[in-house]
């Protein structure tokens, strides 16, 4: 089995992070049921005797003693870190495992990047690698930050590229909230495309997740629950905003929304930590869904949302799951990926499924879904036989698509507004390390992703003849 | 003579878990001492406590799915793995065919060839190995290629079968044509045979014949390994002199692979149906072999559904081609019979020169095995070993989307990252374009 490593950076990474952390032991707790520390657990934790000295990690097998998070939190301000070591989840972190400053990068994506960046290299690397040594089989980072502020923005993509140096074999899944076209930071169309930047060059895959869509899918949820019909309430720990089980008991503004990104990461995981009839490891998914280099930006969606308290009819139901996946307010951007174009797709299943459901609903789905030429038959499955809390079965869509072209020309459109009045950008030039040049080559690797995708949402609709094959003389 | 059996990746190891069980259970279950104790010795070795010992070496990048098999066998009670017979790693080979191919499979070369070579050594007398595995992830294909690679080394004049499972056509792993294409290219060049099994038929068959309504891995999985069985279980041929034969691999090998162009192998089994159906049905030879004759010649793999339009081509009338006509040409065909009665059976519909290609005498290309044992709850059954047109369309399309998606690159990064060049693909591609152009001429 494969351990995995979180590195939340800044403030959204750690509170999504401390989210991730809670429903990971709440989903563990209900499936291991005897207190051992087994296989799946080692996959994200340590467990620690604390009665010895040494602190020494027990074996696989013992039972549970005490904990610890794979983990790597950074900050460079107090407050959320801080706030974490107070609430109910500080025994599974070790103040080892923790990096704060208390000044803050201030918005910008220069200070996180290169001031905090270069002071706190080293510190971050030793971090990095203590984590590493404890892991048996280190198969993946899993990177959270936000794009839009300083810290997230600049220091995790500076961490990220600390990681492909530090550890070019271990894959790199970074998930990335990107900031709503109403966001309060002024300056997060600078910081969000300087980090496109580093994403697109160093990532393994990117998971974009939209703070607008999160607030979409919690009101959904939210009105559903008021005005469900007599029967049809939704059941209390199965949505996917609830936190329900879980050791946080005050719920705090954004819980409800980092809840759906931290049941992205487990879902995404739960092939690699759990048995299935079809496993999908984490190493697959770069492998089977990024047919170039650049266009690793994987479109997620979760479905179902929540499951009602009278359940009938469960065929239909999961019929509707599989559906939903590709419906436009299931997807975790604004997105709509039926009207564009597929180079790949993940659908990634827990729960009581088996692979003629999975035929079935390819087969259903197939026709409404345009894909590349080259690739009309881009699905890869995983069947994992272990649900999330509270589900009887639950789907994961990743795809890769051209539907993510929107968002970051929008990003484009903000930062050239920004840009060509030359705003605010003194505050970066004047960051030791930061020079002109990355804002143009920034600009201009995310120009040329757009027309990469753009190249490629031309072919859309055009029936492209095979390709001559070899011919063989006799 | 013994066989032993190498399980290869996710796949692999979960047929090879069904195949024993699916033998075991065939060789208990009747009262015919001959037929068990030589189906006995072929797939098992006695331990220290007499319990069976399934003669087979277990062999995948990740630990779930061999423990699952494992445990498995060890609670059916029947049969077991050996203690010291499997070898796993923690991490898989994420569906890349190089990482299998140039990274897991030379690292891990020693452990493995060891592990096969003690199991050889249980054997008085070894039959052959067969492989087992699929072409469309990373270890089963990948460490699966190499893994032959090296027993042709180590074991130079043991016959090697190669079962291959061909993924569904959309939808497991998206790469899957490209390993697919590489494993073929490369096992044509190492192994005496290949038996290819596609999830697409078999998916077909659990839904139609066995009317199973909510189909797992496990089901397809169970009637490979029953198909697979009723080749390898013992028979009578020609060369045994009315005694089980003593070379099932020798035999099917020679009688189907005459020629190093033509080594993929169909199979298709008559009857297949739900469990409980079988006591309330009777069977006929001339009704069984009338069907499975016309879903040889039409190219269906279940008697649901034949096309009983396609007729032989008659001198007068050349059909050349895929399009021109719907006819499967055999190069070869083994038939197995097993059950009651079957040494009355009538099996001259498949000694018709009309099934043959031209250079090849049916005498020489038809071969049959008998046995009087009934297979698996069915008292009459035949299974057909075909080396014919039948894997022609499949295989073309299979190279047909991966060159679609070479022409693009698409995902050569992947490969070239292991070490797997634009040139080597291409040196696999020419090699099945070769297979293919071999196989549309046999017509």
């Amino acid at each position: 089995m494969t351990q995995s490593v979180v590195v939340q950076v800044g403030q959204c990474g750690n509170q999504v992070g401390c989210r991730f952390w809670d429903l990971a032991l709440r989903e563990h707790a209900h499936v291991n049921k005897k207190g051992i520390y087994d296989e799946a657990l080692s996959s994200f934790f340590r467990n620690v005797d604390s009665r010895k000295s040494s602190g020494r990690a027990c074996d696989v097998g013992g039972r549970i003693q005490h904990l610890k998070a794979r983990a790597v939190l950074v900050d460079m301000e107090e407050g959320v870190v801080n706030e974490i070591l107070q609430g109910p989840l500080r025994e599974v972190f070790d103040s080892t495992q923790l990096l704060t400053d208390v000044s803050g990068s201030g918005n910008n994506w220069a200070v996180g990047h290169m001031t905090y960046g270069s002071a706190y290299r080293d510190q971050i690397v030793d971090k990095l690698r203590k984590t590493a040594e404890q892991c048996d089989c280190l198969q993946c980072f899993f990177l959270i930050h936000s794009m839009g502020g300083g810290t997230g923005s600049g220091l995790g993509t500076r961490v990220l590229s600390l990681l492909e140096e530090e550890f070019p074999e271990v894959c790199r899944i970074v998930t990335s909230v990107y900031p709503s076209v109403e966001d309060d930071v002024v300056t997060s169309p600078y910081n969000s495309v300087l980090a496109m930047r580093e994403l697109t060059e160093h990532a393994d895959c990117v998971l974009p997740v939209e703070n607008q869509s999160l607030v979409d899918i919690m009101n959904k949820i939210r009105h559903m629950s008021h005005c469900g019909k007599a029967g049809s309430m939704i059941n209390r720990d199965s949505a996917i905003i609830s936190g329900q089980g879980g050791l946080n008991r005050a719920e705090k503004p954004f819980d409800a929304m980092n809840n759906i990104v931290a049941n992205l990461l487990l879902n995404i995981t739960s092939s690699a930590r759990f048995e299935g009839s079809l496993n999908m490891d984490l190493n697959e998914i770069a492998m089977n869904l990024v047919p170039f280099p650049r266009l690793h930006y994987l479109v997620p969606s979760l479905t179902p949302l929540y499951t009602l308290s009278d359940f009938s009819i469960p065929t239909r139901r999961l019929d509707q799951m599989f559906s939903d996946a590709f419906s436009k307010d299931h997807q975790l951007i604004q997105a709509d990926p039926k009207h564009s174009l597929y180079l790949a797709c993940a659908l990634m299943v827990r729960g009581h499924v088996q692979v003629s459901d999975l035929r079935r609903n390819i087969e259903r789905l197939k026709p409404s879904l345009p894909f590349v030429s080259w690739n009309q038959e881009g699905w890869k499955t995983g069947l994992c036989s272990v649900p999330p809390v509270g589900h009887s079965h639950s789907l994961l869509a990743l795809a890769n698509n051209t539907c993510v072209k929107p968002t970051f020309m929008e990003l484009k459109k903000r930062f050239t507004r920004l840009y060509r009045k030359k705003a605010h950008l003194h505050h970066y030039l004047h960051v030791d390390g930061m020079e002109k040049s990355c804002f143009t080559e920034a600009l201009a690797s995310l120009t040329s992703l757009i027309e990469e995708y753009h190249d490629l949402d031309c072919t859309k609709g055009k029936l492209s003849p095979d390709v001559p094959r070899l011919t063989i003389t006799r | 003579m013994s066989v032993v059996t190498v399980q290869l990746g996710q796949c692999g190891n979960q047929v090879g878990h069904e195949l024993f069980d699916a033998v075991c259970g065939d060789a208990q279950d009747g009262q015919r001492k001959t037929y068990s104790s030589v189906s006995c010795e072929r797939f098992f070795r006695p331990n220290t406590r007499g319990d069976p010992v399934a003669r087979a070496v277990l062999i995948d990048m990740e630990t779930k799915v061999i423990n699952q098999s494992i445990t498995k066998a060890a609670k059916s009670g029947r049969w077991r793995y050996g203690d010291k017979s499997s070898f796993s790693q923690k991490q898989g080979s994420g569906n890349n065919w190089a990482n299998g191919y140039c990274v897991h499979g030379p690292r891990h070369r020693e452990v493995v060839e060891d592990l096969v070579r003690r199991e050889v050594e249980h054997c008085d007398r070894l039959a052959g190995l067969v492989a087992v595995m699929s072409v469309a992830g990373g270890t089963g294909s990948g460490v699966g290629t190499y893994v032959t690679q090296c027993l042709r080394d180590v074991f130079p004049k043991s016959f090697i079968l190669n079962h291959l499972t061909w993924p569904y056509g959309t939808g497991e792993v998206i790469v899957q044509n490209y390993n697919s294409v590489l494993t073929l290219a490369h096992l044509y060049q190492l192994s005496d045979g290949i038996l290819v099994h596609e999830n697409d038929t078999v998916h077909r068959i659990c839904s139609h014949l066995l009317k199973i309504k909510n189909i797992s891995f496990s089901d397809i999985n169970r009637v490979i390994a029953h198909q697979l069985g009723s080749v390898l279980q013992p028979a009578l041929t020609a060369d045994s002199h009315g005694l089980y034969s003593r070379n099932p691999l020798g035999e099917l090998v020679s009688a189907l692979a005459c020629h190093p162009e033509y080594k993929l192998l169909s199979v298709s089994t008559i009857p297949q149906m739900p469990t409980s159906s079988i006591a309330y049905s009777t069977f006929s030879w001339p009704g069984l072999l009338k069907h499975l004759r016309q879903m040889l010649i039409s190219n269906s793999k279940m008697e649901e559904g034949i096309d009983w339009q396609v007729r032989p081509p008659t001198g007068s009338e050349p059909t050349r081609g895929l399009t021109g006509s719907n006819f499967n040409t055999s190069l070869a065909n083994l038939l197995i019979l097993r059950g009651k009665d079957v040494y009355s059976a009538e099996t001259g519909g498949f000694v018709d020169p009309a099934l043959y290609t031209s250079w090849l005498l049916p005498e020489e290309a038809f071969t049959l095995w008998k046995s009087p044992v009934p297979f698996n709850r069915y008292e009459k059954a035949a299974t057909l070993v075909s080396n014919s047109q039948a894997l022609l369309r499949p295989l073309d399309d299979m190279v047909r989307k991966a060159w679609n998606m070479f022409a693009s690159r698409a995902y050569l990064h992947q490969y070239a990252k292991f070490g797997i060049s634009e040139e080597d693909f291409l040196v696999s591609f020419t090699c099945l374009e070769q297979v293919i152009s071999s196989y549309r001429e046999l017509s």
